[in-house]
């Protein structure tokens, strides 16, 4: 029953966040990845998702803070970032890494970091998230264990 | 790089006012002389004065000539007469002489005696009217003295009455005319003059004058006419001594000058006028006056003579005539003269007063053009100011924001996390202004540019709603959005600044709205096209009145049900809309090809709330910034009221207008259309993959019942799974959905077949029979043998206990929540129908069952340095059986696939550092042409072929456009599959490679 509850609660968490235009539909076909032959797939995914996302960020905001930009870097920063989160299906954060790339091939430093503080926001936000996510999803996975 | 941007601002800014210099420079003449002005003044005066003079010394000397010859010919007239009449009266003097020495001397004895003498003279004393008398004296010589006394019974006298001393001879007066019969017996000798004018009469023969004196008798002046008389016949050409000795006697005549010249003035006109003296100037040292006075006043200055001719050559006259009056001034000359001097003062004052009057406004201008050019490089500025201490304060503020970010992923006490949530609650509010603060700054500042992309206006409307997705279900409203079929689906322009726009009036409305909806609106402007009201009557079949039913109320037949500001909104004119869209579809193929034709589409796009509205005095300054309806709003409310000026600006700047209908405590309406071009049908279709958000194509042709009493709500839902590719139908409550089921279902099956029921939860609550027509449909469905639809309910709020209830009434566990969005939808769908499971025939698992076996037990390689991608990716294919190995680089990668490897296919990131994956790919390409040429050489042909080397290798690419397929294709890959992964797509790509070998294999 716990184990349902749980499951409910990571469904409807799941749900808003698809509500909310956070994830896309390429989370689901992540999840559908997951089967019992390899159980902890979304939670490594989004382990490796949120280490990458916070060494691209950090590298940006070391970037960003310097007087002249080096806006091919960023590009490149930025395109890593677009394609893990395209790949996970956070759908904002691709959103806010689109706006930063398009700033960034405008040589527009105003933007980008306007665009940069959209990214941090949405990434923080989607961690929260991920983390409650994982949170609840190995609470499941240890009582499915438990269970056996 | 602020320094730097300041610096050229303020660059920009004096080259402006220079601009604004340099055109002031365009003095006019007058500008340019103002300081002549006064000079140019006087010049004039000092010019017209001068005229002025001139023209009256002008008009003067004409006045004096004409003076003159009046002088001059009433003078010549004057001492013409005179002289005419002086002659006449000689002549008759000369007859009297003929008479005289014919009836005296050639008659003897003498027939005239003094009395024959003094009649005849007195009856013809009208022929002599300048005479005063005439008298004859004989010639006595003084041997004949004593006979001539004795004769005569007298002595002969002098002048002076005394008896005459002796003399050489005498001229006594012996015949005389009565008037001056006082001098009979008088020797004329005694008088010098006399005696002088006898000598000289009786020498020359002819009459002579004396020069003038006081007549004997009269104190006039006076000259006296002598004539001599000959006794007998004098020869031919006498000389002095034949006359003097011929000489009778004299006949002499003293004419009264001064009378005479009177009487003949007081004949003439203009007597007064002049004055007249004779002279007789024989002498012509010292002028004797015959008539006239000798110093009398007159005009001197202005004199002329006249020569007369009395007929005595020794003597000579002359006439003076003067004006009596000195010349009058000329008035006409003087104040036509003054008048003119006059007008031209006036007409040179106001000359130079209309030139002081220019010079002044004109300073004025450049005075206020001055001003106007400071006060606009003030207020740009100011705009950069603004700006610069924008992005200024911005740089801490994130670093704020950031920090509270990572404070609340700590561990922090309740009040701890209390404290920090409403700090950074705070420091985003700031953000938000300051970012408000910074657009308006710059646009004002004329630095905000638009941008020309294409984008999809639908995915970007719904990213808006899902962004106040939770703010409209926390207050439960109803939010939604409905793009009309004809917009385009992608157009050119600025999403950014449209999704501003829409954010800012959807975020306005959910601010202000507790009740009711909000609904966007989005159709292509045109001139609507008149439909006929029965065609609208026909569209309406009987919904609205149930609606109105059930509630009892006041329904209006909005989204929500509550009245919205703008009528225009409301369901009758949206109903319209929609059918007019439908007919026209139906002769789409022209309509598309003239909307190809035209190359921009203007957008109606309307924002409607049912809030408060905004009250009607304070309409007018909406759009004014920082100007919010009133202040209690702002406490209300919060909020600067920066938003929607920002907007009209950006709407302005987009080529559109913004405007709104508002009702007080009704709700407000914005509405504004926007220009944004059309995308060019060739490159659409690329475009449209890369840019848009994909929504899953699986729901195709699957069929829907919609069951809402709310036609405008049921016509959203309808837009969002059309969008799907849905075939959709619309029902007003559940039971006629369900009858619709089931006829369907029994009599015409092949009509529709409803795939998904979906309800929105009003409708479903508000039937008390709702449950029961829903088991029923299930019954029926069931005993039909038919499958079972998916109910799917829709809610903008649900409680667990509805859910519940909705579950046992057979709904589908997914609740769609609203707003509803097409990708949110999908994904719901999705859902519902992967747990139904009923659902055969959908690609999905087939496409996975079959990728299975294309994969099974394959060995790939996967190249890409993005990590996140890396193991998505390896997941995936490991899903479907594959062996999988990764590779971080086309270094890596190139290692790995030194030759002979055992990989079957390659999956390849394009972008990645160092070596991309083109590159990475020439060169694998270009070993196994080095390999396999080698091979060719040891082996022959025989079992070359099969074995030659070639790697499939597929391209992972996030935008699939197709220059990037082309060369893919170049560089020696096989195909490519977009990133993320999606099945279908990998089943494809897959496919193509490895029909044949799974086929062997099995």
């Amino acid at each position: 029953m716990a184990i349902a509850a749980l499951k409910t609660q990571h469904r409807n968490l799941v749900q808003t966040m698809f509500d909310e235009g956070m994830l896309d539909n390429q989370f689901n076909q992540l999840q559908d990845l997951q089967d019992s032959s390899n159980p902890n797939f979304v939670d490594e995914v989004i382990t490796l998702f949120c280490n990458d996302a916070e060494r691209i960020i950090t590298e940006l905001t070391r970037h960003l803070s310097y007087q002249n930009v080096d806006f091919s870097k960023l590009d490149s920063y930025v395109h890593q970032l677009k394609g893990s989160s395209s790949s996970i299906g956070a759908h904002r954060l691709k959103l806010a890494c689109v706006n930063l790339r398009q700033a960034s091939d405008g040589w527009n430093k105003e933007e980008c970091v306007e665009a940069f503080y959209s990214i941090r926001r949405e990434y923080c936000h989607l961690r929260t998230k991920f983390q409650v996510m994982m949170q609840i999803q190995r609470r499941i996975v240890s009582l499915e264990n438990n269970q056996q | 790089m602020g320094l730097k941007l300041k610096q050229s601002y303020h660059h920009s800014v004096t080259v402006k006012v220079n601009e604004q210099m340099g055109t002031k420079r365009g003095y006019t003449f007058i500008q340019a002389n103002r300081a002549w002005l006064p000079k140019f003044l006087l010049l004039w005066v000092m010019v017209m004065a001068f005229l002025s003079t001139w023209i009256y010394k002008k008009m003067d000397a004409d006045n004096k000539v004409r003076r003159k010859e009046v002088l001059s010919s009433m003078c010549d007239q004057r001492a013409r007469m005179l002289q005419d009449q002086f002659s006449v009266s000689v002549n008759h003097v000369h007859a009297l002489a003929i008479l005289v020495s014919t009836f005296h001397y050639y008659k003897d004895p003498s027939a005239i005696d003094q009395e024959t003498f003094a009649e005849y003279t007195a009856r013809t004393a009208f022929e002599r009217p300048l005479l005063s008398g005439v008298a004859y004296a004989e010639r006595v010589k003084h041997s004949e003295r004593e006979k001539f006394e004795r004769q005569h019974g007298w002595t002969i006298k002098t002048m002076k009455r005394e008896p005459s001393p002796i003399r050489d001879e005498y001229a006594p007066v012996i015949f005389s005319q009565e008037t001056v019969s006082y001098i009979e017996s008088l020797d004329m000798m005694s008088g010098e003059e006399d005696q002088e004018n006898i000598l000289r009469a009786r020498a020359t023969g002819k009459a002579v004058l004396t020069s003038p004196f006081r007549l004997l008798g009269s104190h006039h002046l006076g000259v006296v006419l002598t004539f001599p008389v000959y006794k007998s016949k004098l020869p031919p050409k006498p000389t002095v001594e034949e006359r003097i000795e011929a000489t009778a006697g004299y006949l002499g005549g003293a004419f009264d000058v001064e009378s005479l010249v009177e009487n003949l003035l007081g004949q003439l006109a203009g007597n007064q006028a002049i004055l007249v003296n004779v002279y007789d100037v024989t002498n012509s040292s010292d002028h004797l006056i015959m008539y006239g006075h000798q110093n009398q006043d007159g005009d001197l200055a202005l004199l002329h003579e006249s020569k007369l001719d009395f007929g005595d050559p020794f003597r000579k006259h002359q006439m003076i005539c003067r004006y009596h009056q000195k010349a009058p001034t000329s008035w006409t000359a003087l104040t036509t003269a003054f008048l003119f001097f006059v007008i031209c003062l006036l007409v040179g004052y106001i000359l130079y007063g209309a030139a002081i009057h220019i010079v002044k406004v004109e300073d004025d201008f450049h005075g206020m053009q001055e001003l106007m050019v400071r006060a606009e490089a003030a207020d740009v500025a100011k705009s950069q100011f603004l700006a610069t201490v924008s992005h200024e304060i911005r740089t801490p503020m994130n670093g704020i924001l950031g920090m509270l970010a990572l404070l609340l992923d700590t561990d922090l006490s309740s009040t701890q996390r209390d404290y920090a949530q409403t700090a950074q609650v705070c420091g985003k509010a700031l953000i938000t202004l300051i970012n408000e603060v910074l657009d308006r700054a710059k646009i004002e500042a004329g630095k905000l540019e638009l941008e020309t992309v294409p984008f999809d206006l639908r995915s970007i409307l719904d990213d808006v709603l899902s962004l106040f997705s939770e703010k409209s279900r926390n207050k439960g409203l109803e939010l939604a959005v409905f793009v009309s079929d004809k917009v385009p689906e992608m157009v050119m322009g600025d999403p950014g600044r449209f999704r501003q726009i829409i954010t800012n009036l959807v975020g306005n409305s959910v601010k202000f709205t507790e009740r009711g909806h909000i609904f966007v609106k989005v159709h292509v402007a045109e001139n609507p096209k008149p439909i006929d009201d029965a065609k609208a009557e026909s569209c309406l079949d009987g919904g609205s009145d149930e609606a109105a039913l059930i509630s009892g109320g006041r329904q209006f037949n909005t989204l929500s049900g509550y009245e919205a500001a703008d009528e225009r909104n409301s369901w009758d004119s949206f109903q319209l809309l929609v059918t007019a869209e439908a007919l026209q579809n139906d002769a789409s193929e022209k309509m598309t090809v003239a909307d190809e034709a035209s190359r921009s589409v203007t957008l109606m796009v309307s924002v409607e709330d049912t809030g408060i509205g905004i009250p009607l005095i304070a309409q007018d300054r909406v759009f004014t910034p920082f100007m919010q309806a009133d202040s209690s709003t702002s406490r209300n409310y919060g909020g600067t009221g920066i938003g929607l000026s920002i907007t009209k600006c950006l709407v302005e700047l987009m080529g559109g207008h913004i405007s709104f209908i508002s009702r007080p405590q009704v709700g407000s309406t914005f509405s504004f259309t926007t220009v944004f071009g059309r995308l060019k049908k060739a490159s659409r279709s690329d475009m449209k993959k890369s840019n848009a958000e994909d929504l899953p194509s699986g729901f195709r042709g699957l069929k829907a019942i919609v069951v809402d009493g709310k036609p405008v709500r049921a016509a959203v839902t309808r837009y969002h799974l059309k969008r799907l590719g849905m075939l959709v139908e619309i029902a007003n409550n559940v039971k006629i959905a369900a009858s619709a089921c089931g006829k369907n279902g029994s009599s015409c099956g092949s009509k529709i077949q409803p795939d998904i029921v979906l309800v929105e939860k009003d409708s479903w609550l508000s039937g008390e029979y709702s449950c029961l027509s829903l088991r029923m449909l299930d019954r029926k469905q069931n005993g039909d043998l038919f499958k079972l639809p998916n109910m799917i309910l829709l809610a903008t709020n649900i409680t667990n206990a509805e859910l519940e209830k909705a579950k046992a009434a057979g709904f589908a566990d997914t609740t769609i929540m609203k707003p509803l969005r097409a990708s949110m939808v999908a994904a719901c769908l999705q859902q519902v129908l992967e747990t139904g499971k009923s659902q055969p025939g959908k690609g999905m698992p087939n496409g996975s069952s079959v990728l299975g076996s294309l994969l099974c037990g394959k060995r790939i390689l996967v190249v890409d340095d993005n990590m996140v991608n890396r193991r998505v990716a390896a997941g995936a294919l490991k899903k479907f059986g594959a062996a999988v190995e990764c590779a971080a680089s086309g270094k890596a990668a190139l290692k790995l696939l030194q030759l002979p490897h055992s990989f079957d296919a390659c999956f390849m990131d394009i972008q990645m550092p160092e070596m991309d994956g083109f590159e990475a790919t020439r060169r694998i390409r270009m070993l196994e042409s080095q390999a396999n040429e080698e091979m060719n050489g040891d082996t022959e042909k025989g079992s070359g072929r099969k074995d030659e080397w070639h790697l499939p290798i597929l391209a992972m690419t996030a935008d699939v456009i197709h220059a990037t397929y082309d060369e893919c294709l170049k560089c020696g890959m096989d195909g490519y599959v977009s990133k993320p992964f999606e099945e279908e797509n990998l089943y494809q790509a897959v496919a193509k490679f490895f029909k044949t070998k799974p086929i062997s294999d099995s």
